[in-house]
């Protein structure tokens, strides 16, 4: 026996943990374990022992097999992994860039509106922004030289054809269509003749309207407090003030608490702790009777809102011009 | 509408704080915008004590005095009788503007410089004396405000009347409102007329040739006036509510009309030929010098005060400068009137000429207030214009006023409003404005009588409306009303529109919003795709600016707007897009038909800037992939992309521009904007747009789906590469490819285009990969051979091709 087992074993060991790459491990392996490697050589060598040490040898030999097989599949995983490593990218470097698209402010608060009155069970339509005097005026009782043309200023098409001031035509519109009960929301583009740092020519609406037999004041207030709730917190309260629509009877004009200031008073509600947010009222039973409806079995509510107003509440836009400018950098944070 | 507290306490006394007051009308329906004190002007104002008083060097009419005003004493050079040491006077600081607009400034005065000025009442605005300065108590601690000094504070409430309450156009008719919020009754002043002579009948005459447009004209005569400045109370109570003082009869009929609402005039009786007063139109009449000197056009129907020959006034609006009230002035008709309101309404719009009484008459007075206005006002000038009333007054009142009486049912108030009142309180709350009612037969009805200064009521509802502002909005329980189940859908066009909104902002486009209305120009050319005939956009008659006043008829001068306004801060790389209605005439219809376009816009780099890759430019067939990527999101996968006829799509760049149709449907295009519309916005970088029918293809859309089998055997491909004239749509050829094959084609990929060497110039090769499967059976590869060299061979007859070599 040239060496002992425990010696070639020994040996082994120390090699193969200075191993640094797979080829040097293969090559262990087949100086070791291979055919004509030390430790089969030894083995081979047991039969040339006497009977009575051939068992404590071979038992030495073969644990000594399984040391070495264990510590080359170590050794080899260990150098799997530095390779590994080495291989590793940079994670932090900047993807390969997607752009984002974004939807325009005006759509994502009047898609919220009507989707919470559609909860409601209020059914979305559109009318034409190009209306007839009768549908603008007329129908929601505001005739020629009525003093409440001037609360709004108009763009005329002709004697008789308007941009809509307003999305009321489509109550009317509607109506003609249609029998009680029903409710409905309108939203849509609604035009003024007036430019300022506070009004754009052309802005955003959603009409509301519900008819049924015996609908109330009190049913319009939890109405819009149920909206309100929803579209701000459950802690915004509302205040109803008289007010003048030719269209409803009574009317009102419906402010929240200062969504800011929460009505201590601040810059965006001027200091009154409130903001306006709404015009409503109940139907007036002139625009009933334009449309044939019964005014003594029928009842209704209408009510309006800007959606730019709700929209710079919400996320907090100081300028309702930037609405319509379409600066990227503007559309970009929504 | 101003009402100032000290004004409105003549007739209603107020004992509730100024902030409570004005919030109770805001809730009343009287909207307070603001609440200013009319003296803060005077908190500037100190009380200054004179110290020391020196001749001026240099003027001998001139002192210069130094005046401690709680600081350091001042030096003022002062041209008043009265000053002299010791006096504790009003000090005026630089920079303080003092009613009349007049503000005082450093200055120097003939060499001596003066740190302000002592006033005297008169040019304080506090009182007539103008004779010196102001003479306070000799104890007055120099420093302190005037205001505070002399308690001179008087607020005024900024009231946004709503068009209906014409009766709060007059002081009087606030004090109502107010009556209502604090108890109490209002006192109307005394209108008694000392009246002395003739009966008025013999110093004029009135006639109404209009009883329409003319119910009520109710004239008095005052003789021997002397025509001179108000005094200070009553220019001073005009003032407070923003009118200026002109002389004592003008003062009166604006003081008067302040006071109750109704407009008064005020005629020289000498200059009205005939003494005679004539209700009538314009008629031949056909221009007019109103008071204020401008000469004005009439129109036939307009109706016009005249006297014997001749207009004197326009009715309702403004008085002639050939009947004003001037210094001579020594006898004065009085004119209360009422008039149709739609009538002056309609003559003051299209004299543009919007005043103080066409406001009050466009919204309707008090028809019974008439003889009281005139009588207040005649009693007026006797007392402070020295004038003798003639006796009586002329009434003619050819359409009467008669009482509107409403029947309102308490049942229907409560169910209207929400609320459970009985008739007693609803009678009750009525009441409190002057609203009288008492029940009738039945005991759920109430029979009211509504006032004769409430010109808005005519129904039950009107009814309902004061009851609930008196018994207040927010007193109001809260309720909700019963809802069906159901819940409601929302119509296919939002649900579509909707998700293409969502998928274009999937694609990176940013959703832009523009105005409808655009430039002429903007719009010339840009008519819709589907026709030829491009009719002359719908214009606006009054529109802001030239830029806004034609409705647009594409989404894509508002998309290369938006494009300019966005390279111009620097943002180059832009992917925007847009959902809208576009306006085109309709022969024969009154109102346009409005289609709704979608609209996409691509400009510079193809993907942000990374670095994994080089910077390439947006092309053709960014967009042509994106609208394709959207149709294919809608179910319109199958749309057709042509080349543009000549002459269809005037913005888009000749022969890189596609005609997109389905099925024959030509629903829009997707090009390169041409350079020469790129230039009309100053845009120098390649643009691509698209813009769709939106309203055209809507009908097509659908949501059911039903699904097709997969099949389980594979796929065999085979490749084809032919060389076509360049002329031929590659479309064409996959289209045709397609359809062809036995159905066993699957699919049809382009692999390669390619023109050059050694392809001959004017043709390309095209390389085509097409992918057969079948349903029933693993296909075989000389079957696939066959089949391929047979969809081969029909492609080359069709198209005229050659295999290459």
């Amino acid at each position: 026996m040239a060496k002992s087992i425990d010696e070639i074993r020994d040996r082994a060991l120390r090699e193969i943990e200075s191993a640094s790459d797979e080829e040097t491990i293969h090559a262990l392996s087949v100086k070791y374990l291979g055919r004509k490697g030390q430790v089969t050589l030894f083995l081979r060598t047991l039969a040339e022992l006497p009977a009575e040490e051939r068992p404590a040898a071979g038992k030495a030999a073969n644990q000594a097999k399984h040391l070495i097989r264990e510590a080359l599949d170590r050794a080899a995983e260990r150098i799997a992994a530095s390779r590994e490593k080495d291989d590793a990218i940079d994670v932090s470097l900047p993807g390969r860039p997607v752009r984002r698209g974004t939807l325009h402010p005006v759509t994502r608060i009047t898609g919220i509106i009507c989707e919470i009155f559609g909860r409601m069970g209020f059914e979305v339509v559109e009318g034409p922004e190009i209306e007839t005097d009768y549908y603008n005026f007329e129908a929601l009782n505001i005739p020629r030289e009525h003093p409440a043309r001037d609360m709004q200023d108009t763009f005329y098409i002709s004697d008789n054809v308007v941009l809509r001031t307003h999305t009321s035509p489509t109550q009317p519109r509607v109506m003609e269509q249609r029998t009680p009960p029903l409710r409905i929301i309108a939203p849509g583009k609604v035009y003024r003749c007036d430019s300022d740092v506070t009004h754009t020519p052309m802005f955003h609406q959603v009409e509301g309207l519900m008819v049924d037999r015996k609908v109330s004041f009190g049913d319009l207030k939890g109405v819009l407090t149920a909206f309100v709730h929803r579209m701000f917190d459950d802690q915004t309260s509302l205040r109803f003030r008289p007010s003048y629509f030719p269209f409803t009877e009574p009317s009102a004009e419906v402010d929240i608490r200062c969504v800011a200031c929460r009505g201590r008073g601040c810059r965006i509600c001027s200091n009154t702790g409130w903001l306006e947010i709404l015009g409503a009222g109940m139907v007036h039973p002139a625009v009933f009777e334009k449309v044939g409806y019964d005014t003594a079995k029928y009842t209704g509510f209408a009510f309006g809102m800007g959606v730019e107003r709700i929209a710079m509440l919400k996320y907090n836009i100081d300028d309702t011009r930037k609405f319509f400018e379409n600066d990227i950098r503007f559309l970009g944070q929504f | 509408m101003k009402v100032s507290l000290s004004w409105l306490r003549e007739y209603i006394a107020v004992d509730m704080p100024t902030s409570d007051l004005s919030e109770a009308l805001t809730m009343a329906g009287l909207e307070v915008e603001t609440v200013f004190d009319r003296y803060g002007y005077l908190d500037n104002v100190l009380c200054g004590k004179v110290l020391e008083v020196s001749p001026h060097p240099d003027a001998d009419r001139l002192v210069v005095c130094r005046v401690d005003t709680g600081t350091d004493p001042l030096t003022i050079v002062c041209g008043a009788p009265n000053v002299r040491e010791g006096l504790v006077t009003a000090v005026v600081l630089p920079g303080v503007e003092l009613p009349g607009g007049v503000r005082i400034a450093k200055a120097r005065i003939r060499g001596v410089t003066s740190e302000g000025m002592l006033c005297s009442a008169f040019e304080l605005g506090i009182g007539d004396d103008r004779s010196g300065i102001v003479e306070l108590a000799p104890e007055t601690q120099p420093g302190m405000p005037l205001s505070r000094a002399l308690g001179l504070s008087d607020p005024v409430f900024d009231i946004d009347l709503t068009p209906n309450r014409a009766d709060c156009l007059g002081i009087i008719g606030v004090a109502r409102e107010v009556a209502a919020i604090c108890g109490g009754a209002v006192q109307k002043p005394d209108a008694s007329v000392p009246q002395t002579g003739e009966d008025v009948s013999s110093y004029a005459s009135v006639s109404i040739e209009e009883p329409e447009l003319c119910p009520r004209y109710v004239a008095r005569v005052v003789l021997d006036v002397k025509v001179g400045p108000s005094p200070f109370w009553l220019r001073d109570r005009l003032l407070s509510v923003g009118l200026k003082p002109i002389n004592n009869i003008v003062d009166i009929t604006n003081f008067v009309m302040m006071e109750t609402g109704q407009p008064l005039h005020a005629f020289d009786l000498d200059l009205l030929s005939g003494n005679a007063i004539v209700v009538r139109c314009a008629g031949d009449d056909s221009t007019f010098r109103t008071l204020d000197g401008k000469e004005r056009k009439l129109s036939p129907e307009m109706l016009m005060i005249c006297d014997a020959q001749k207009p004197v006034a326009v009715a309702g609006v403004m008085g002639g400068y050939n009947s004003e009230i001037n210094e001579k002035t020594t006898r004065v008709l009085i004119e209360s009137a009422c008039f149709k309101p739609a009538s002056i309404r309609m003559t003051a719009k299209k004299l543009g000429l919007g005043t103080d009484a066409s406001h009050r008459f466009e919204r309707g007075v008090d028809p019974l207030g008439t003889v009281y206005a005139a009588d207040r006002a005649a009693g007026l000038m006797a007392e402070i214009a020295g004038g003798k009333p003639a006796k009586g007054v002329i009434d003619i009142n050819p359409v009467p006023f008669t009482e509107k009486r409403v029947s309102v049912s308490v049942r229907a108030v409560n169910e209207r409003l929400g609320i459970m009142l009985d008739g007693g309180q609803i009678a009750g709350l009525l009441s409190s404005i002057g609203i009288g009612s008492r029940k009738a037969g039945k005991e759920d009805l109430l029979e009211v009588t509504v006032p004769s200064f409430r010109v808005d009521i005519e129904r039950p509802e009107d009814i309902a409306e004061e009851v609930a502002r008196l018994w207040g909005y927010n007193r109001i329980p809260v309720s909700f009303p019963t809802i069906p189940a159901e819940g409601a859908t929302l119509p296919g066009r939002f649900v579509w529109r909707n998700r293409i909104k969502d998928i274009m902002a999937g694609f990176g486009f940013a959703e832009v919003v523009n105005y409808s209305f655009i430039s002429p120009e903007a719009c010339d050319g840009m008519g819709p795709v589907e026709g030829p005939d491009e009719p002359p956009p719908v214009q606006i008659l009054n529109p802001l600016t030239r830029e806004q006043s034609v409705m647009r008829t594409s989404l894509v001068p508002g998309l290369l707007k938006n494009t300019r306004d966005n390279i111009f801060q620097q943002e180059r790389d832009i992917r925007i897009f847009e959902i809208g209605k576009v306006f085109l005439p309709r022969p024969g219809s009154e109102l346009p038909d409005e289609p709704e376009m979608v609209a996409g816009l691509m400009t510079g780099l193809r993907r942000p800037h990374s670095w994994l890759c080089h910077d390439e430019k947006t092309d053709f067939y960014d967009i042509k992939g994106v609208l394709e990527g959207m149709l294919d999101a809608i179910g319109l996968g199958d749309a057709d992309f042509t080349a543009m006829p000549p002459g269809r799509c005037r913005y888009m760049k000749p022969g890189h521009t596609a005609l997109v149709s389905l099925n024959g449907l030509d629903i829009g295009a997707v090009g390169e904007l041409s350079s020469a519309w790129l230039d009309g916005f100053g845009i120098r970088q390649e643009v691509f747009a698209f813009e769709l029918n939106f309203s055209a293809f809507l009908p097509l859309l659908t949501d059911s789906r039903q699904a097709v089998p997969i099949s389980k055997f594979p796929s065999v491909s085979r490749d084809i590469t032919m060389i076509v004239d360049r002329s031929i749509e590659a479309g064409a050829v996959m289209k045709a490819l397609a359809m062809q094959g036995q159905s066993l084609i699957e699919k049809v990929q382009l692999l390669y285009v390619y023109e050059g060497d050694p392809v001959p110039a004017g043709k390309r090769s095209l390389s085509l990969r097409v992918v057969y499967r079948s349903f029933d059976q693993t296909l075989k590869d000389e079957f696939v051979n066959r089949i391929h060299a047979e969809t081969t061979e029909k492609l080359v007859a069709e198209f005229n091709a050659e295999l290459p070599g």
